[in-house]
């Protein structure tokens, strides 16, 4: 398992972060966050499973912040199992490669953040449930400076916050 | 810190005397008899002398020679002067009222000479006083003057000391009493810490302004040199803050759930804010008034509109956007209105930023794989790139408009940032010392 999500509710205020082999995670809150999965894989309600099993994040062409066929069938599961799981919302990270300037990166992690809540939202999931958030070019997770770790860089993220919890 | 003194007159009198003396400068050129133009051509560095400074009582002692050096370290740091070295000098300053023996240093081939003397005051001051000389004309350039301030202070006044020299024999104000703010970064790529931090221009005497507890990016100096932008993560968003740089106390403003603002930048009069505003993944301009929060939009496109930046009179604003395709830079009318496209080569550019001389717009020009920084005029003319690497972004004028301070970083995994400084000719690239990483450096105003 090389990643994992975590989260909890702080005051009200929500807090998530992604965490790797690379990164130690903790994005503006400082804090630092166990490395195992919520729940076990084997339950379809977990999310482990959405984690592993759906897939919690989907990539992009250079520049790009269209959905590729692929994309579209790990949003689609997404959706389905969030519609499964009412008590679920979700914070969409949208990121970057190293390659381009800060501010547009910014810019473009929103807008493919974006194109996965228009998606999800288009399947049904309710526009409340969901939150964006762009790193831009911050958070990398893969290090390389070539495109096999580009393509892994330009992604989006939906970390899930179980709100009955 | 006391400022300037004319010897036995007032500081207005003084500046008066310099400002009549520059515009005649300006006007009649061949008036001054030694002059550095600074030019986009090759220039020959002006040889000058600056020996030790002369300790007028024994406090004064533990300043003269680091004074000195500093100041030769500032002008030598330009490109525009070469220091002979002291071994060299055959001729000694030996008092500061005593006149020069103007043929020792013509000896030596120094243009220029630099005499100071310094005294320590009661109340951990020091007094610094100074004359340049003009060694083939056999004369003084411009009156002696002298700077007042804490001992513990002394940078600051060689900084000041280094700014009239440059000044006298440029005809232009200097940048090396500036200071720069940046984001100090550690901790590896993927993972890393940033904080934001301040510095004197030099990279000394750095402080710290934020915990890295939070994300923060992209740090501006206000006009007046007391205020910050930048942009923080310490919601879980990105939002432009203000804060006070010598209390650092700062406030959000910015606060729209459901959005994400970035990429600040102060008006000339400092009383309102430019910046990006991202709805529903979107990103257009937007203006703050900083007196009453009220904003207002002034880009409306589905592309990408962000890095704004003002032109000093206010009344332009240069931006970057994608609505051609391809990120490019655009000029509009600081109120809004239709926007004129200044960049029209190979390549994707970003980062514009507007000379303090109102003349050239900096940017950062992605091409070819390589990252540059480059200058044009301000309709998109004269285009020059003055740097190549993997990446180089995010250029900063000094304050007089001739030098650029940016930040490079390193390719790989263990890829890192630092900063580095290069003239709007493209000479004299070299890197600016830092403690640790270092992006987005800006530059404070003259003085600030």
């Amino acid at each position: 398992m090389r990643r994992c999500a975590r989260w909890f509710i702080l005051t009200g205020i929500l807090f998530l972060a992604a965490c790797s082999e690379t990164g130690t995670g903790g994005f503006g809150s400082g804090s630092s966050f166990g490395t195992d999965p919520a729940g076990a894989i084997g339950d379809p309600t977990s999310p482990a499973y959405f984690q592993s099993a759906i897939g919690d994040r989907v990539v992009f062409e250079i520049d790009q912040s269209s959905l590729t066929e692929a994309g579209r069938v790990v949003l689609d599961g997404q959706a389905d199992w969030l519609l499964e799981n009412g008590d679920y919302s979700i914070l969409v990270e949208g990121h970057a490669d190293e390659q381009g300037t800060r501010a547009y990166n910014l810019a473009l992690g929103a807008r493919r953040a974006n194109a996965v809540r228009e998606y999800l939202s288009a399947r049904g999931v309710a526009g409340s449930r969901i939150q964006t958030v762009s790193f831009g070019k911050e958070r990398p997770i893969e290090l390389c400076s070539r495109e096999s770790c580009y393509s892994v860089n330009r992604r989006a993220v939906t970390l899930l916050d179980n709100l009955g919890s | 810190m006391k400022m300037m003194r004319y010897f036995g007159k007032g500081t207005l009198l003084f500046r008066l005397v310099l400002l009549i003396q520059l515009a005649f400068f300006a006007t009649l050129g061949a008036a001054a008899p030694l002059r550095l133009e600074i030019t986009e051509g090759v220039v020959e560095p002006l040889a000058f002398a600056a020996p030790a400074f002369i300790a007028e009582n024994a406090g004064g002692a533990d300043y003269a020679s680091q004074l000195a050096e500093l100041v030769v370290q500032d002008l030598t740091s330009s490109g525009l002067f070469r220091a002979i070295p002291s071994r060299a000098h055959i001729s000694k300053i030996t008092s500061f009222s005593s006149p020069v023996q103007f043929s020792d240093w013509a000896a030596i081939n120094a243009q220029a000479l630099i005499a100071g003397a310094v005294t320590a005051e009661a109340g951990g001051q020091i007094t610094v006083k100074f004359r340049v000389y003009d060694v083939f004309a056999g004369q003084e350039m411009g009156q002696g003057l002298q700077f007042t301030g804490r001992a513990d202070g002394w940078r600051r006044i060689a900084h000041k000391v280094a700014d009239v020299v440059y000044s006298r024999i440029t005809g232009e104000t200097g940048y090396f009493d500036s200071r720069v703010v940046f984001v100090s970064e550690t901790g590896r790529k993927g993972s890393r810490k940033k904080r934001l931090a301040v510095m004197d221009y030099d990279g000394e005497n750095v402080q710290y302004l934020t915990d890295s507890s939070a994300l923060v990016l992209a740090p501006r100096f206000s006009p007046s040199g007391d205020k910050l932008l930048y942009t923080s993560y310490e919601s879980g968003f990105p939002r432009i803050y203000l804060m006070d740089v010598g209390s650092a106390r700062r406030r959000v403003l910015q606060n729209s759930n459901g959005t994400m603002s970035f990429a600040p930048r102060f008006s000339p009069d400092g009383n309102s804010v430019v910046y990006s505003l991202e709805k529903g993944g979107n990103t257009d301009i937007y203006i703050m008034s900083l007196s009453s929060g009220k904003q207002r939009r002034l880009t409306n496109s589905p592309a990408i509109e962000t890095a704004p930046s003002f032109s000093p009179d206010g009344t332009q604003v240069v931006f970057e956007s994608d609505r051609s395709g391809d990120p490019q830079l655009y000029v509009m009318p600081a109120r809004g209105g239709s926007a004129k496209r200044v960049s029209f080569g190979n390549g994707r550019y970003g980062t514009p930023v507007w000379s303090p001389r109102g003349d050239m717009i900096a940017f950062t020009k992605q091409s070819k794989g390589r990252f540059h920084i480059g200058v044009m005029r301000v309709d998109g003319s004269q285009e020059r790139l003055l740097t190549a690497s993997f990446l180089d972004e995010g250029p900063s004028w000094s304050p007089n408009g001739r030098v650029i301070m940016f930040a490079r970083e390193t390719q790989g995994a263990n890829g890192a940032s630092s900063l580095y400084s290069v003239d709007v000719s493209g000479r004299n690239l070299k890197p600016v010392r830092t403690p640790d990483g270092a992006s987005d450096p800006a530059w404070s105003p003259l003085g600030g």
